[in-house]
């Protein structure tokens, strides 16, 4: 037999238990709200795509758009930048994976599956840095690519991470051209 | 030192009236008038109260500063420039509070220093340590997010970089990340929720602050020689003898403070941040304030994977993990003696550590390349080496130097030594036999 006395469930136990989960399931409720309340809002998720006129860019030359609050450099590389990338050893480099939400998550970081087929000399990127976020300095750096002054990453012409304490590639957003001197990021 | 009962006798009606209903007068006077306190206490023990001062200034000045202030992303660097030339003595309070939060820093390094120093986290301090450690961790977040409202350059990147750790972590690290920015990328709502954060903080601080002086209260204070107070002989009466110390601590502190408020306001600041918030621009040269830069450098210090563990994620691991060795220091230390007075090594160590944190300082605001970058590693295995090497290693080869019975008697052996003061004997109560 056991020691302790066992009794039938009182009013007080019902009591009990219904207070302790009606807490529970209120706390829960009542937390959701506060974070998030935190999460990006609706003006900021909505997602607009962005159009750029590059004609007057001649190799070797660059422009920033704002997209996402974010800075995305288009630039029209010149031969040399183009051979440089392309000559790199795939087994050199600190992230192997192409970054780029046009193609397969998966995709060999070759420098044409950093660009769009046909459109090889086009660099289209979220110039972030994907250490801490900061803007990479184009044309800088050992790699003639782009530099982080904040912690020393150094990007190559295809902006692949070659040095320095950031992990992956820039970002290639999704883009396409819309005619040859147009580019729809977004 | 709970042992005892109060002392504190109401002489008034109106303090018999208060001690039968709330006996608060009865507490402040066993606090701060009657409670003992070892005899032997150096200057380096007047930081308590200094940083006491300065938590209550920060919070004055940022009360005021607040009234004039706007969070918003196009109005703020206007705003803090309205407080600079408008607003009347608004500069002088924006200065006192953007140095007062330096040297709320200085006066907190020196604290933990001295606590290092002493073996002050050693049992049964240990839950005393960890409050503080809490503290100081609340202290980074709100001189961090204060940093970022006047929306210069420097805070808007420093703000980018600081947010940028979270996306470290694995899987969920994008998704936090956004939850703190409250978007892609710091923006308007990351500043407001910045504000309203960093007016919370300081009152969480004095919260834990609370709880740091009653944890005090019930282990009673630490001393030079790490010996525990064992008769009423070893101590003193709080007042008039730490009321005096600590208040001649806190003005000699304030002269320093003062100085630089009036005459290099901007020393410890940086020129970028007069250059307003510009998304697509990164200043050539990101440093952090100050007090941050030896984490910093360790944070860069990581360029390589470890396994798993890319370089990113290792540098914000390393980085959080030099400020978790401080709440691990009571159980790493294996030593049975407290102070660094009785331990000739871990004296020896304790002072490499000392060159080593300011080393790291010096790296944290030079560029990250070159042989920067491999004498920040190296400077970093020093760091974790000190508290997961020599720490616990010390304690079990070092023979320690011979301890004083208590407290009185190295006071007395002390004045034997150095008999300079013939007539000082009023002037040193604490080497009255």
């Amino acid at each position: 037999m056991s020691a302790t006395e066992i009794h039938d469930p009182n009013r007080r136990d019902f009591l009990y238990v219904a207070t302790g989960m009606a807490a529970v399931v209120g706390a829960g409720a009542v937390a959701w709200p506060f974070i998030d309340q935190m999460r990006p809002d609706a003006s900021t998720l909505a997602l607009a795509s962005v159009e750029v006129d590059v004609a007057s860019l001649t190799p070797g030359m660059s422009l920033v758009v704002k997209w996402r609050g974010k800075p995305v450099v288009v630039r029209n590389r010149t031969e040399q930048e183009m051979k440089d990338g392309e000559a790199v050893n795939l087994a050199d480099l600190k992230d192997p994976i192409a970054r780029n939400e046009n193609l397969p998550a998966d995709a060999p970081a070759t420098d044409a599956n950093r660009t769009t087929p046909g459109k090889e000399a086009w660099m289209v990127m979220v110039q972030v840095c994907t250490h801490l976020g900061c803007i990479p300095l184009g044309q800088e750096g050992e790699f003639g690519g782009w530099f982080c002054p904040c912690h020393g990453s150094v990007y190559d012409t295809a902006g692949r991470i070659r040095k320095g304490p950031a992990p992956e590639n820039m970002l290639v957003p999704v883009f396409q051209f819309i005619s040859d001197t147009k580019i729809r990021i977004g | 030192m709970s042992e005892g009962h109060s002392t504190y006798t109401p002489k008034t009606g109106i303090e018999r009236w208060f001690d039968a209903r709330m006996p608060l007068p009865r507490l402040v006077y066993d606090s701060f008038v009657a409670y003992p306190v070892p005899r032997n206490l150096n200057y380096a023990w007047t930081f308590g109260g200094i940083l006491s001062i300065m938590l209550v200034a920060q919070i004055l000045t940022g009360i005021v500063l607040a009234m004039h202030y706007t969070a918003d992303s196009v109005l703020a660097f206007d705003s803090v420039e309205k407080i600079m030339r408008d607003v009347n003595s608004g500069w002088l309070l924006r200065y006192l509070h953007s140095n007062g939060a330096s040297f709320f820093f200085v006066a907190v390094y020196i604290h933990i220093f001295r606590g290092l120093y002493y073996g002050s986290y050693k049992a049964p301090r240990e839950l005393l340590w960890i409050l503080g450690c809490i503290i100081y961790l609340l202290m980074m977040a709100t001189g961090f997010m204060g940093y970022v409202l006047p929306w210069g350059q420097m805070s808007f990147w420093g703000a980018t970089v600081i947010t940028g750790f979270f996306s470290a972590i694995p899987l969920v690290g994008d998704w936090i990340q956004q939850l703190l920015l409250g978007g892609f990328a710091v923006d308007n709502p990351t500043l407001n929720r910045f504000f309203a954060l960093h007016y919370l903080l300081p009152f969480m601080i004095a919260g834990v602050v609370v709880l740091h002086v009653w944890a005090l209260h019930v282990v009673g204070q630490s001393n030079p020689t790490g010996i525990e107070v064992k008769s009423k002989t070893d101590t003193v009466a709080f007042t008039p003898y730490a009321t005096i110390k600590d208040a001649f601590g806190m003005i000699v502190f304030l002269f320093f403070f003062a100085y630089f408020v009036f005459y290099l306001p901007n020393y410890l600041g940086h020129p970028d941040n007069y250059t307003v918030a510009n998304p697509l621009k990164t200043p050539a040269h990101i440093v952090p304030e100050w007090y941050f830069l030896p984490f910093y450098a360790i944070l860069r210090a990581i360029t390589f994977n470890v396994g798993p563990i890319n370089s990113k994620l290792g540098g914000v691991l390393c980085m959080f993990g030099a400020i978790v060795m401080l709440f691990l220091v009571p159980w790493l230390d294996t030593s049975k003696v407290r102070s660094a007075v009785y331990r000739p090594w871990y004296k020896l160590f304790f002072w490499l550590f000392v060159a080593d944190a300011i080393l790291l300082g010096w790296l944290g605001s030079q560029p990250a390349e070159g042989s920067y970058v491999f004498m920040a590693q190296m400077a970093t295995l020093f760091y974790f080496a000190f508290f997961l090497v020599a720490l616990p290693v010390l304690g079990l080869i070092e023979t320690p130097r011979r301890l004083p019975n208590s407290i009185t008697e190295a006071v007395l052996e002390k004045n034997k030594g150095g008999g300079h003061h013939p007539a000082g004997a009023t002037a040193a109560p604490e080497t009255k036999g």
